[in-house]
Formats: C-alpha cells, structure tokens, sequence
C-alpha cells in the first residue's frame, strides 16, 4: 500500500493463506486479507468467485483445507460460528437467518446467555436493544413478529442482532441484494455510524456503484484467488470491472427498432389475492406489448410482479378485465395453451419452476412440448428425437454439460438459464416472459442471456422483462413501467427515468415517475 | 336424556375419570411437542409409550418400587428416543420412516422382553399400582376438591409437567434455543447454538416424558401389561400436538377435551341403552377430534424446519 503507515488503525482481522475446496472446485485458493478498525472492506466478484465461501469459513460455517484466521491477534479456532461470535465477529447472511415465528427480541437474544438457566431477563435484554436501536437509528418492534417484518426491517434485526453481541467485525453478505435505492443508502448512512464507533465491515458485493460509494478498501475476488487489493479512492470501476471478470465486455447494445403489432395486451385485469398475505395480487393493471419491444418491470418482489407473470405463463386467470396474448383472447388458459400460441417463459426460479433438478437435460428440454407430434407418437416418447433436439441445443446454446443424458441439478446456475433460453427461444417465440432472468448468474452469464433476449427482439419477439435489477431493467428496456403493491404505473421511455426516480417509485412514490410523463 | 347429560358434567366422578383418562395424552403430547418444537417429527411416540408401559411395569413387578419404575421407564424411553435422535439428526434420515422403525421396534421389544421374563404365564401377572392421593384441603372443595385433587400422582405428575415445559420453552434460554431449532436451525447455528445437541436433547427428553405418559398405563390405570395396551394412543397424541398448535397450555385443553369425549362415551352407553349400537359411541372421541382438529388447526403456525434435517456446513 501506498500510503502512510503512521494513520493506518491497527489489523483487527488477518486471513493467512486460506484455501478450501468442494470436489474438483477450488472455492478459496490461498486467500491473504487483512481487516483494519474503523474501515469498510469491499469484497467484489461475480457469482462463484468465492466471496461468500470466504466468509462463511471467517464465521466457522465451514471449515478451511488451509490456512488459518487471527482475530485481535488472537488465532480463530476453525469450524465455530460460537467461537467466531464470541471474538466479535457477527455476519449478516445474504439470506437472513431469522426464526419468522418469534418475536424480534427472541431472535436478538438467543444464544446471548448461557443457556442453562431457570429464566431469561427480557426486561434488561429489551432495554439494551431499544437504546442500540435509537443509537443507530435502526427502529424496529422488539415484540414484533419477524414474518410480519418487511426486508429493510428484517435487516435491521439482522444488524442489531450483531451490535446486541457487541460486534466488533460485522460481516455483510450481499446486504443490497433485496433492497430499495434508499434502504440501501440508509444501509450505509448506518455502517458510517458504526465504523465511526471503531467496528471494522467486511462487505460483500458485485454492484460496482456501492462499492465506490460505501468502502475504504476494495479486495478483488476471481476464480477462488485474491487478485487485488485497492484502495477505493485510488481506483474506479472500469480497472475493478476488469479485475473482477479478467477481460473487458461491452454494455449491451440497444438497436432502436419500430414497434410491431400487439403480442400482450392487458385492459384493466385485476387478480385478487394470490398469496395467502394479499401480496400475490394485481390491481386494474394496463399494459400493451409490441413485437420488436421490451417493456422492464421494475419493483421490489413481492409487489405483484409474481400474479403477472403467472397471468402470462397461463398459470392463472384474470379475475377481472381483458387479457389477449398473441392475437387470442384468453377466456380460459393453461400453461400447454400459452406455449402452443408462441409464448416463451423463463420462470423466475430456475430451481423450483424452471427445471426438474433430479432430470435429465433432454427430458427437460422437451418438458414443454413432450407431448407434441414432434416429441410423441401413439402415446410413446420419441427419444431420438428428443436426444438429437437436445444435442442440437446443448451445442447452440453452448450449454456446458456432459452429455444429453447428464442430471440437470448438477447443472450451473449459468448453465441451467442457458438450459432454459434454448429451450424455448429456439421456437422463435412471438412474446416471451423473463422473469428475473438473470437473478445470481455471473457477469458472464448475465451478458450471454442480455444478448439472447435482444437477438429474440430483433427477430420479432415482444418481451416482458420483470427485474429487481434496475441496472439491468435500464440497460435492455425500450420503456419501463414501476410496479408497487399491485398496481403498475405507465410504462415510460427508457430515457426519461432515472435510476433515482425508479427507486422512488418502487417505494410507493407514484408521483416523482409520472411527473417526468 | 338431556338432563342426564347435564347432570353428568357437573359430577365430580365425570371429570376424576376424564382427568385420569387424560394423563396418558397430556404426557405424551407434551413429549412430542417437545420433539416437534425443535424440529423432529416422533412417529416413534407409540412404540416409546409401549416400552415405557413395559418397562416401568417389569421393574415393579421384578420388586422395584413404584417411583423407581417410573423412572426406568423415563430411561428406557429415553434410550430409545436417542435412537431416533441418533438416526434423524446427525445422519438426517427420513423422520417418518425412522418414526414407525422405532414405533415397530419399540412395541415387539417390549412384546419379546416380556416373553423372555415370563414365558409361562396365561393371565398377566399383577402389581400393587399407584392409589389415589387426596392433596389435604384442597380435595375438599366440593366438585372441584373430588375431580382434580383426588388423583393418582402421576396425573399430578402431568399437570405439573405442563406448566415445566411451558415455563421452559417460553422462559429460558434453553427453551428459547429449542423453539429457535425447530423454527430456522442455520439462524440458531449463526447464533453460536449447537443445532445437533440441542435436537437430541429435546427428543430424547421428549421420549422420556412419552414413556412415563405410557407407564401412567400400567402403574396407575391398571395393575398389569398386556399386549396393545397403548392401541392408538400415541397417535393421537400426534394429532393433539396440531390441535394445541405446537403450545403445552393447548395441549393440556387437547388432552383433557379428548378424554372427556371418551368418558361421555362410555356413559353415554349406558344411558342411551342398546338403541344405538355401542361401536357408534366407541367412535365419538375420534369423529369429534377430526372436527376439533379441522376447526383449530387450520390456521396453526407450525415449527417451520419441522422434518428438514440440519446438516452443518452444506453448500446452499
């Protein structure tokens, strides 16, 4: 490092050499980092980099094959979350690792005591908790349930439950993943607080524009290996990008091209109630979808972004007002019906809709169509068929498998979305639904689905685009429309929002998106 | 008919005899509770009541007293609900076949020891049980004195154990660790709880209490153990922890509801007569829990990592 050492905090933490590996894969390959009090460490790379194994062997959820961990000077027995937390260090995991149906003062304060004792002193445990809380400015109900918790709040618990145990190194797995533009930046209007109280932050990342905004220091994960180390005021995001991918990819390109007939049209549809919490539902929603075009669903999930895409996927039916998918008024549908008129679906969740794990790769293929002429004869599947079709694919899509015949689970996230596109983009669909189409894949990855989507546009397709990703709603929309709790807003052209104002408005701000219409 | 109905469930001999009936259930639904809190489901509950009717039963017989007999058969629940513990939570093999292993072992073992000790008899051997101990005072009151305070102490034993596990699931670290298991294992591990010790503990414990919930059986109910002498009972002790929504004051209330079911029936026999054939009464507690079950359960929360095996480490 470049600078003075004189102004440098002490090293609070000081990984050495560690490696760890699953099977073949080498997830840590001699890792060396240093933590010091009092600033914010970046960990940035693509999916698969090895962050988080890194910091789940920090906490002791695994076990490193190599290497070894000082806490305040102090060697780190491995393998013990208990042992980690009781040397200060706490971990908010990307998913939370909250008990729904107990209270937030339960969560708080479990393993806190000892845990063979007759009674727990709730009254003390709520007072401390209240005064972190107003110190840090995190509010939340302590007796609150954490199921009725909304995610920002579930965060905070997350925090609170960190400084509870007096924290001195706070680790946060991808802490933004799930929220708003503002819940972020309150995010890290808190660490400030924090790090200004000397606690040393580990943070996860692979959104370029937080980590400029929120670290001192910036390490750079690729491939399992450390690459660099930099300073964030010394660097910027080009030479970090680089880093991170170890080549250089363009943005997608957006050709601007005419809009063609209608292949969606919704009049006024509303779905009352999908999920047991209201959340499922859809509120006198408007939205028309042209060929040659890509309209980007922005909002936070679970706002109704799930009843519309089931509504195309033919999954469910309106309960109220007009839904016409490629020229057909649809009455009654199913999901068979959508695929035969030319509506191509990636599902939100490759694992639970998408694919069937414990499948082969060709019986996924023809998931969708296995009982078409093309795939069956007199009630028999006809496997050559099948087998070449997914050869075909396999090597189109360059998906990288075994074999036709290879389990789909086993399969990489990557892999399986390139699974999925070849699936059903090689029908040259009229509409098709990408729902998080990209959700965890790498920056690789991610390009190669960006590319495919807007090579289906070119050709025809009409695209309904539903992301939580606003960089990537941005990048490929033509318009975009917000939607929040269940009713959606105009769509408008690309370039007449912003990234602020989206933010906004998936907050509920109506207003600031339809001042700019 | 109406009337003796009436008169029926202000009599101090009504609610004695539910009381007494209920005991089995209360205690074995409060073991299972225990094991379901923290996540594992115990289907093995109806052969570790057999066990412990058999053991507990087998000790006395053999010139233990009576006390000791209840704890052997805690210990011998104990031990077979470490095999279950053994089986569902370190190696993560499916709860429910591992339940009805440890259900068929737990009844033919008890069957096979029985034998071996006595394999001559024809009329099972008795014992001196438990006789009812009237609590000073408080067994005067009238109606109230005569139902709850003249009872065998093992039912007192139930009682008491319900306010135990309550006080201990709501009130203490450790009960709060096990609800914490049951609810997100990975959040308790997080936390620095070992999810594996704190699973075992619980079915283990839980299996005890089964066991004594089964030796209320042979050492107070009756003076003997003979074969199918639990006939279902642990099964209902399943359905009585959904019905209490996974809560021990709920438990208590599903307990005592269902024996008082089952001791209307049996004086509903004899005060409508041969009019109705009496299998239609045997049936009464169990068409009527159906109904109480579908009315209360629908909206239970149940434990969320109930039958998820925990194991640590694995890749997400």
């Amino acid at each position: 490092m470049v600078s003075t050492p004189a102004v440098e905090p002490e090293v609070v933490l000081r990984l050495t050499g560690i490696t760890k590996r699953f099977g073949a894969l080498t997830a840590n390959d001699a890792i060396s980092l240093d933590l010091r009090r009092g600033r914010v460490m970046a960990l940035l790379g693509e999916n698969g980099a090895g962050k988080t194994t890194l910091m789940n062997i920090l906490f002791g959820h695994y076990v490193a094959d190599a290497g070894h961990i000082e806490a305040f000077g102090q060697p780190l027995p491995p393998g013990s979350p208990k042992a980690a937390l009781a040397a200060g260090i706490c971990m908010v995991h990307q998913h939370f690792t909250l008990a729904d149906n107990l209270s937030v003062l339960d969560n708080v304060i479990l393993g806190t005591e000892p845990l063979w004792r007759f009674w727990t002193d709730r009254g003390r445990a709520r007072r401390k908790l209240v005064s972190l809380a107003e110190r840090f400015g995190l509010v939340v109900d302590p007796d609150a349930s954490v199921g009725a918790l909304s995610v920002g709040e579930r965060q905070r618990v997350e925090i609170l439950k960190a400084l509870y145990r007096d924290a001195r190194i706070l680790i946060l797995d991808e802490p933004t993943a799930v929220l708003t533009p503002q819940e972020s930046e309150r995010l890290f209007a808190t660490l400030k607080l924090l790090t200004a109280e000397g606690l040393a932050i580990v943070f996860i990342s692979h959104k370029m524009n937080e980590v400029m905004a929120a670290s001192d220091n910036v390490g750079v994960l690729r491939g399992g290996r450390l690459v660099a180390v930099r300073r964030t005021a010394e660097t910027n995001r080009g030479e970090l990008a680089e880093l991170m991918i170890g080549r250089t990819l363009k943005a997608p390109t957006v050709e601007p091209m005419a809009a063609g007939e209608p292949v969606l049209t919704l009049a006024g549809v509303t779905v009352k109630a999908g999920g047991g919490n209201g959340q499922g539902m859809l509120d006198a929603v408007d939205l028309k979808i042209r060929r040659h075009q890509i309209i980007g669903i922005a909002g936070v999930s679970g706002n109704g972004q799930s009843a519309l895409a089931d509504l195309v996927s033919g999954l469910i039916v309106p309960d109220a007002g007009l839904l016409e998918v490629l020229g057909n008024g649809i009455a009654r549908t199913g999901p068979g019906a959508m695929v035969r008129c030319g509506v191509a679906r990636i599902p939100e969740d490759r694992h639970a809709t998408g694919l069937v794990g414990d499948m082969t790769v060709w019986e996924n293929l023809i998931a969708e169509r296995y009982r078409l002429p093309e795939f069956s004869r007199f009630g028999f599947l006809k496997r050559g068929a099948a087998r070449q079709r997914a050869e075909g694919v396999i090597k189109d899509y360059d998906v990288r498998c075994p074999g036709p015949d290879a389990v789909s689970r086993l399969l990489s996230g990557g892999n399986m979305q390139k699974l999925i596109l070849g699936r059903t983009l090689s029908y040259g669909p009229g509409l098709i639904l990408a729902n998080q189409p990209t959700r965890g894949l790498d920056v690789g990855a991610v390009a190669y689905v960006h590319e495919r989507l807007l090579a289906a546009r070119a050709g025809g397709a009409g695209i309904l685009l539903i992301s939580e990703d606003l960089d990537e709603i941005l990048a490929l929309s033509d318009q975009i429309a917000v939607i929040h709790r269940g009713r959606l807003s105009p769509p408008q052209p690309r370039s007449a929002v912003t990234i602020r104002q989206l933010g906004l408005a998936m907050a509920g701000h109506w207003t600031e998106l339809s001042e700019v219409a | 008919m109406i009337a003796d109905i009436a008169d029926l469930l202000v009599s101090a001999t009504f609610w004695a005899a539910t009381l007494r009936i209920a005991t089995p259930y209360i205690l074995g639904t409060l073991g299972e509770l225990v094991c379901e809190r923290a996540g594992v489901l115990n289907l093995g509950i109806e052969g570790i009541m057999t066990l412990g009717a058999m053991a507990g039963w087998m000790a006395v017989h053999q010139g233990a007293d009576l006390w000791t007999g209840v704890l052997i058969a805690a210990l011998a629940g104990a031990v077979l609900g470490s095999l279950h513990a053994v089986l569902t939570v370190p190696l993560g093999l499916s709860q429910h076949v591992t339940g009805i292993g440890v259900t068929l072992l737990g009844t033919s073992l008890s069957y096979y020891v029985y034998r071996m000790v006595l394999p001559q008899v024809t009329t099972p051997p008795t014992i001196e049980p438990f006789q009812p101990f009237a609590i000073p005072v408080l067994s005067d009151i009238p109606v109230i004195g005569p139902a709850l305070f003249s009872q065998t102490p093992l039912t007192y034993v139930a009682l008491a154990a319900v306010a135990v596990v309550a006080w201990v699931l709501y009130r203490t670290p450790i009960g709060l660790a096990v609800r914490m298991v049951g609810e997100n294992p990975a959040a308790a591990e997080a936390q620095g709880i070992n999810v594996t010790a704190v699973r075992m503990g619980a079915v283990i414990c839980g299996s005890a209490l089964m066991a004594v919930g089964g030796a209320f059986l042979t050492l107070s109910a009756f003076n003997a153990f003979f074969f199918n002498m639990i006939n279902g009972r642990g099964w209902i002790c399943i359905a009585l922890v959904v019905f209490a929504s996974w809560r021990p004051g709920k438990a208590l209330l599903g307990a005592v509801l269902f024996a008082a079911f089952d001791a209307l029936q049996l004086r509903l026999q004899q005060i409508v007569g041969p009019a109705l054939p009496y299998q239609v009464f045997l049936m009464l507690p169990y068409l009527l829990s159906i109904l109480a079950l579908v009315l209360m359960s629908r909206r239970a929360a149940y434990p969320r990592a109930l039958m998820i095996p925990f194991r640590k480490g694995e890749r997400h």
